[in-house]
């Protein structure tokens, strides 16, 4: 049998059948729209009510602070245009990080089109924010900060509780883009002063087309569609209410029993690191070991490109993903793997592995049997190897 | 994205004339590394002719795949023929690229090119 091992978790993940069980119903009889009167309108009104709840929960919310979208990026984008618009009278100025999924940083260099100054603070070299910068980027008119809770390339998790100390002591907004967070780590809005935290459902077993905004009651917001009262008139459009069940449903298991799941992630994350240091010379393991994504992997193979890496892997059986140019549609590789200070011929040359737990020891065996013939394979075609 | 064809894939697992030419009289590099590919082109010419060629490339699967097929397409012509391969010709061979990786099949031209320009230089120098 051939061999199917995925290994690509934080690009999406499978779908659980227990997930799907309870969508369903309102993919077929229970078609109602939410805002009708009839019994299955109702039945779909509750259906996402419970699903509010459920998220609220995981988040140590309040069921009235959940604002459903269609995923991470709507979540981004609302919460980072609809803070700065409703806020422009208040300030001009927003603080961000140069390690932001694009769903933030393209947001944020539209604000900058539309007049509002940006700060992208740097990271250090094992890919997390110095506070002390943040303390000094802050300024009289800033209005919000937007910082990732951890970086979705390098796994990283950033310094949240002291950031949210201070922009709770200034009373300014603090927006975390938790997509790769939620589900992997445990996270209280209240704890971590967050403002608005955005969250994916498909990144922890929902299905795709699906998240929310968290908006902290108090938050000056605009509305993001507009339209019908759906979303307590902020977000109009007739809801994607399976979607919703789905997302409700998936938050509540994924963020049940988040200590055993991230101790078997980390067992596979840290084996895998140990394995290809030993196995594979001249790699370098990207971002911070300790402050890491429980499930992330993300190294450099000197010599070698990334897309030809992922290639060679599928040929045996196995999804990753890479930062290289080549994978990323444009000539440059990823701006974290450049953030965190690696030279070009180097970022070109990444690897991330994300893991699941249905991923299993075997697998990291497995990988790391195939992967080393692999860069050997490529770096013998390498005209840069002659050169070192 | 976009996906490879069959031919693409084929000359990029099983890539051909891959290596170095230890007596080459005609090596060409393009490309850099920050862009993410290089390709290395040796040659051995005898009467004009490319009697041998192998190639090094650090670079994506297109980059690879297009490498392959020139030295294939180049193999035993003489220099004046191979000077007449453009980059259209390279991906039209591999039954086509995705648009977004049309720039390796120029460095395919470029390099066996680059290493034309260095036999003819040499060939100029021995001649002073």
């Amino acid at each position: 049998m051939s061999k199917n091992i995925y290994l690509d978790n934080s690009a999406t993940t499978k779908l659980n059948p227990i997930v799907l069980d309870e969508m369903m119903p309102y993919l077929k009889d229970m078609y109602g729209n939410a805002s009708s009167i009839y019994s299955i309108g109702r039945e779909s009104r509750k259906a996402i009510d419970k699903a509010r709840d459920r998220v609220a929960n995981a988040l140590n919310a309040n069921s009235s602070e959940i604002f459903f979208t269609n995923g991470g990026t709507e979540s981004d984008n609302w919460a980072i245009k609809g803070v700065a618009f409703a806020n422009r009278k208040k300030g001009n100025h927003i603080i961000t990080t140069n390690i932001e999924h694009h769903a933030v940083l393209h947001t944020c260099q539209y604000l900058e089109k539309n007049g509002f100054e940006v700060t992208y603070l740097p990271v250090k070299e094992n890919g997390i924010v110095d506070v002390n910068d943040f303390k000094k980027a802050l300024r009289k008119d800033t209005i919000l900060v937007s910082v990732m809770f951890a970086n979705n390339e390098i796994g990283t998790v950033q310094p949240i509780k002291e950031i949210g100390e201070i922009t709770k002591e200034k009373g300014i907004y603090f927006h975390t883009d938790a997509v790769q967070a939620v589900g992997n780590i445990p996270i209280d809005v209240n704890e971590l002063n967050i403002d608005l935290l955005s969250l994916s459902a498909h990144k922890f077993n929902g299905p795709k087309g699906v998240g929310a905004l968290y908006i902290r009651r108090g938050v000056n917001i605009e509305a993001f569609l507009h339209g019908g009262a759906q979303e307590r008139n902020r977000r109009a459009g007739t809801e994607n209410v399976a979607g919703i069940v789905g997302l409700g449903k998936a938050i509540e298991i994924a963020t049940k029993d988040i200590e055993k799941k991230s101790k078997k992630l980390i067992e596979l994350r840290d084996m895998t690191i140990k394995g290809l240091l030993e196995k594979i010379p001249d790699t370098r393991v990207n971002g911070d070991l300790q402050k890491r994504l429980p499930g992330n992997v993300n190294v450099c193979f000197k010599y070698i490109e990334g897309e030809s890496i992922l290639l060679l892997l599928d040929m045996k059986g196995v999804c990753a993903s890479s930062g290289s140019a080549c994978t990323s549609g444009s000539l440059d590789p990823s701006h974290v793997l450049l953030a965190i200070g690696l030279p070009h011929e180097i970022a070109h040359g990444s690897l991330r592995l994300t893991f699941s737990t249905e991923n299993s020891k075997d697998d990291v065996e497995y990988l790391l049997d195939i992967l080393p013939p692999i860069v050997q394979r490529l770096r013998d075609m390498s005209p840069l190897i002659s050169k070192h | 994205m976009e996906g490879y064809s069959e031919k693409v894939m084929d000359h990029f697992f099983n890539p051909r004339n891959v290596g170095t030419l230890e007596d080459a009289n005609a090596v060409g590099e393009v490309g850099n590394a920050r862009c993410g590919d290089i390709m290395k082109m040796y040659m051995k010419i005898e009467d004009e002719v490319i009697v041998d060629v192998k190639f090094q490339t650090f670079g994506c699967g297109a980059a690879v795949a297009t490498s392959s097929m020139v030295t294939e397409l180049i193999k035993g012509k003489t220099i004046e023929e191979a000077m007449k391969i453009t980059n259209q010709r390279v991906a039209e061979a591999l039954d086509g690229l995705p648009p977004v990786k049309m720039h390796c099949s120029n460095l395919a031209e470029s390099a066996v090119k680059a290493a034309i320009d260095n036999y003819r230089e040499k060939q100029n120098g021995e001649k002073k």
